[in-house]
């Protein structure tokens, strides 16, 4: 029994070493600014509105010996919802949209992370919260690129683009026939911990 | 017959009165018109340009009456209730105040990110040099439940007046509509 235990101390440890061997956490450099959740959607059909929202933070694990292990989740803040017009932001921020004072967080956490043989891009499947309606949903990012800073650390970068259908997260407030979707584009630094 | 006297207001006192009263309640039922319009409605930009421009035209208006109140002789209140005056007269000084916040929050929202206020597209009215955080959305707040307020206040007001009319029978309400001439 003693032994039993010991041995199975023994694999845990080992399993542990392996896990943090093999994945490096990274935290999205949100602080020195080299990350952002930015969104368009189409004005009437005539142009792209774009948009972002200036608050939000986050981490993943990533290795570039093991891609497909690796998580990532963001939390974002509906408040800080920035469409370069005071008054604009406060309709999207209101009940005909993100109606931030029920739901001023939307989060995505990642179930799955699949690269293609290169390790250059891949599809991420996770849960996307937003509006209080959570939906799984698959998008496809590149990988920037990856290595050592300047000033002794290590980062690694992704960019990542979705569409979605706005009346799938409960906002139903008729832009016209050209703007019921908009696209995320999610563009990150991490730096690793 | 112009100037207000001890016992009755004068015709631009009733006017200015008039004239606010029926130009807060239009841009109370404009504002709550406007904000449920679609965004496809063809009025859906022309209704809140002109809440703007009559909101900062009230704000003129609102500034002369304060100018001429400050100016004129107050009538007496023919109330017979001390109190009851005293009250009336502090609910008048509410609904100023109420009115005075009320169109700075307006013209917070829209000056929130350096945007002018464009009046009728004849003049242009400057933001300030400064924001706060969540401006538009915090004074948008402030704004509504402002006139909300005022518009309960006005309707407390309007029922004072039926009842020194039809309950005490003084010439309080009369005399909101016509000069009188002094006894």
């Amino acid at each position: 029994m003693k032994k039993l235990l010991v041995s199975t101390a023994v694999s845990a440890a080992m399993m542990l070493s392996a896990t943090a061997a093999n994945a490096a956490d990274y935290v999205i450099d949100t602080k020195g600014g080299h990350a952002s959740v930015n969104f368009k959607i189409k004005h009437l059909g005539y142009s792209w509105l774009y948009g972002r929202f200036n608050t939000f933070d986050g981490t993943f694990s990533y290795d570039a010996k093991n891609p497909d292990a690796s998580k990532i989740m963001v939390n974002i803040d509906t408040t800080s919802l920035d469409s370069n017009h005071a008054e604009r932001d406060k309709h999207l921020h209101g009940k005909d949209f993100l109606n931030v004072d029920k739901y001023p967080k939307a989060t995505f956490k990642s179930t799955s992370i699949k690269f293609d043989e290169d390790g250059e891009e891949a599809d991420v499947t996770g849960e996307f919260t937003l509006h209080g309606v959570t939906k799984t949903i698959t998008f496809e990012i590149d990988k920037v690129g990856e290595g050592k800073d300047p000033w002794g650390g290590y980062r690694v970068g992704f960019e990542g683009e979705t569409s979605l259908k706005l009346t799938d997260y409960g906002i139903d407030y008729n832009l016209g026939p050209a703007s019921t979707h908009v696209d995320i584009i999610l563009s990150i630094e991490g730096v690793r911990k | 017959m112009f100037k207000n006297t001890p016992s009755s207001y004068g015709l631009v006192a009733i006017i200015l009165h008039w004239l606010m009263a029926l130009t807060i309640f239009g841009l109370f039922g404009l504002g709550l018109y406007m904000v449920e319009l679609t965004y496809y409605d063809s009025w859906y930009k022309g209704s809140l340009d002109l809440h703007k421009s009559i909101g900062i035209t009230l704000v003129a208006v609102f500034l002369f009456r304060i100018l001429w109140r400050a100016l004129s002789t107050q009538p007496k209140p023919l109330g017979e209730s001390k109190g009851m005056n005293q009250l009336a007269h502090t609910a008048h000084i509410a609904m100023y105040i109420i009115l005075a916040v009320i169109v700075v929050a307006g013209y917070l929202i829209s000056t929130a990110d350096g945007r002018p206020i464009e009046v009728f597209t004849l003049f242009n009215v400057s933001a300030l040099d400064f924001a706060f955080d969540d401006q538009a959305d915090i004074a948008g707040k402030v704004h509504y439940y402002g006139a909300c307020t005022l518009i309960g206040f006005a309707v407390l007001h309007a029922l004072g007046a039926l009842k020194h009319h039809f309950i005490d029978k003084d010439k309080t309400l009369i005399r909101m509509i016509k000069p009188l001439k002094d006894d």
